[in-house]
């Protein structure tokens, strides 16, 4: 069996996630190559070259690979497919994105964020919310599979993998480029970070949020969000943790005015330390927290600053 | 031009759904049913598509059990024209939906189909990526702006991080985001004219695709419970167990 894993990443820098779906695709067994597509991303290639386990890496670079278009890189992919038994992409909104198109010319199911591999066709992934977990068992001549990488540790670096570049995919030209707004911050991202700072509708305003940063300085945090406090407009779009927003896992999670609906919770449970801090003592999210706090976020929250 | 809007019938967002003891699978039986949320967000955007004169027909298409008709009825009170259901009782996978959707698609020759970019049940966040694929169009996925041009789309994207945005050439797929908008409520008499409205019913025969599931699900077992911890007293006491029992600060 061969395995193609999707790397993760913006020309610059390997994203963390790349480390999670190459140990999904250690636990299936196999020869393991790593895919950047990508444009001016050599040093991209020379990262995944050293992550552990992996034998190649191919090296796809073209204007066209430049901004991750979906068209695009599913032909690169497509292209490359027919020497594989598993290609895999990590759960993020560019795997999402393109591995369903790459399922789907293949005409093969896709089997979505898998959350642990029991054999080389049989799958475990979480369904409703978290509410459920399906065993899927796939007999298609290829897999596609998204990996949620909390459900596997990073494979480590020490690897010292060969590096081949591969021909580009030609530009499909349906669709263009226009343009980013990456909100910069010196904080981990939210989806890697060892902790996580979330706060929810109890905030009650986006000026209010802002009494996490301090915390979150303090503990090295990645700040999150609950869907309330975003549709609310009190936190980015990107921030939402949940069912249809980032899955995380951190070492410690503090939940602060968060009541944890089941979709919130479907976010982050997984994590290893839960601390909730609530005034509602009823709320569910004490359900799920290690640590439970029946406080005044406004008063508990820069205390707890000073006593870190 | 025409916006074709798939909408699937889920359970209920608010319901938390039962695993059976018997691990063939959740229990939707009598528990209540609904629009899968993102789906409602796709068919009011192509209702405001409508609304501003940039679309001039809206085709729900629903694909599933009878009771499907309801979903349409809902999609059609919202603002859909017509409705077409294709009728199964087979489990309906993302490849099997995105190549019954395709063939409506050359039939109907929408310009735009709105899709949610997941549904609430199976999470799988699929079918709309592989109508793009299977048709060979453009795509842009969880999507929170919306905007039409001559021949074009241009679409702001939720992506990891932040925003994106891209520009698709016409006829394009469209997957919807929780902020793309906030749908509103079907009125009384919207829900009396919903009733009068077409409603074509097809089945997967009739349109020569074979649905036959392709992932076989073993079973469905309830996930490892997260029991509760307790309750501490101050902040002082927060601080002493992260040190000193979690050892996490």
């Amino acid at each position: 069996m061969s395995i193609l894993v999707i790397a993760e990443h913006d020309n610059v820098q390997l994203k963390a996630a790349t480390h999670n779906v190459v140990a999904a695709a250690a636990k299936i067994g196999g020869d393991i190559h790593v895919l950047v597509a990508g444009a001016n991303a050599a040093a991209v290639a020379q990262h995944a070259a050293k992550i552990a386990g992996v034998s190649k890496v191919l090296l796809a670079e073209s204007p066209a690979l430049a901004d991750g278009l979906a068209e695009n890189v599913a032909e690169q992919v497509l292209a490359l497919a027919p020497g594989y038994s598993h290609i895999l992409f990590a759960a993020t909104a560019s795997g999402k994105n393109v591995s369903p198109r790459v399922a789907a010319r293949l005409d093969v199911a896709q089997i979505s964020e898998i959350q642990s591999v029991l054999s080389a066709d049989t799958f475990e992934r979480a369904i409703y919310a978290g509410n459920a977990v399906a065993t899927v068992q796939s007999a298609d001549p290829t897999k596609v599979i998204t990996v949620r990488t909390t459900g596997f540790d990073a494979a480590p670096e020490g690897g010292s993998a060969s590096v081949e570049s591969v021909t580009p995919a030609a530009a499909v030209g349906l669709s263009t480029f226009v343009g980013r707004e990456v909100a910069k911050s010196d904080r981990p991202e939210l989806a890697g970070a060892k902790v996580v700072v979330s706060g929810g509708r109890g905030m009650g305003s986006a000026e209010n949020f802002k009494i996490l940063d301090p915390l979150a300085d303090k503990l090295g945090a990645a700040l999150g969000a609950s869907r309330a406090a975003v549709d609310a407009g009190y936190a980015p779009n990107d921030w939402q943790v949940g069912q249809t927003g980032k899955i995380v896992a951190p070492q410690l999670y503090v939940a602060i005015g968060i009541s944890g609906a089941i979709q919130h919770l479907a976010g982050m449970k997984d994590s290893k330390v839960i601390v909730a801090v609530n005034k509602d003592a009823e709320a569910p999210i004490f359900g799920v927290a290690d640590y439970g706090l029946v406080a005044d976020l406004f008063t508990a929250v820069p205390e707890l600053v000073t006593s870190l | 031009m025409k916006v074709l809007v798939p909408v699937k019938r889920v359970v209920d967002y608010n319901v938390k759904v039962r695993v059976k003891s018997d691990q063939s699978g959740v229990d939707i039986a009598n528990v209540k049913m609904s629009m899968n949320p993102f789906d409602e967000i796709a068919v009011e955007e192509a209702t405001r598509l409508k609304e501003k004169g940039a679309a001039t027909e809206i085709i729900a298409v629903s694909c599933g059990v009878a009771q499907c008709q309801e979903t349409l009825r809902t999609a059609m009170a919202i603002g859909a024209d017509r409705g077409i259901l294709v009728q199964t009782d087979v489990e309906l996978q993302p490849l099997a939906v995105a190549k019954l959707l395709k063939v409506l698609v050359e039939k109907e020759q929408p310009q735009l189909v709105i899709l949610g970019k997941q549904a609430i049940d199976d999470d799988a966040n699929q079918t709309g990526q592989m109508l793009a694929a299977l048709l060979g169009w453009s795509q842009a996925t969880f999507a929170s702006k919306v905007e039409l041009g001559d021949g074009v789309a241009r679409v702001t994207r939720e992506v990891d991080g932040g925003l994106e945005t891209l520009e698709l050439k016409l006829p394009a797929i469209v997957t919807t985001d929780l902020r793309l908008n906030e749908p509103r409520y079907v009125t009384l008499p919207n829900i009396m004219k919903a009733k009068k409205k077409q409603l074509d019913t097809v089945t997967p025969q009739d349109l020569g695709v074979d649905v036959t599931p392709r992932l076989k699900t073993l079973k469905v077992t309830e996930p490892s419970a997260r029991s509760a911890g307790v309750k501490v007293a101050d902040v002082a006491a927060l601080v002493d167990k992260l040190k000193n029992e979690a050892k996490v600060v």
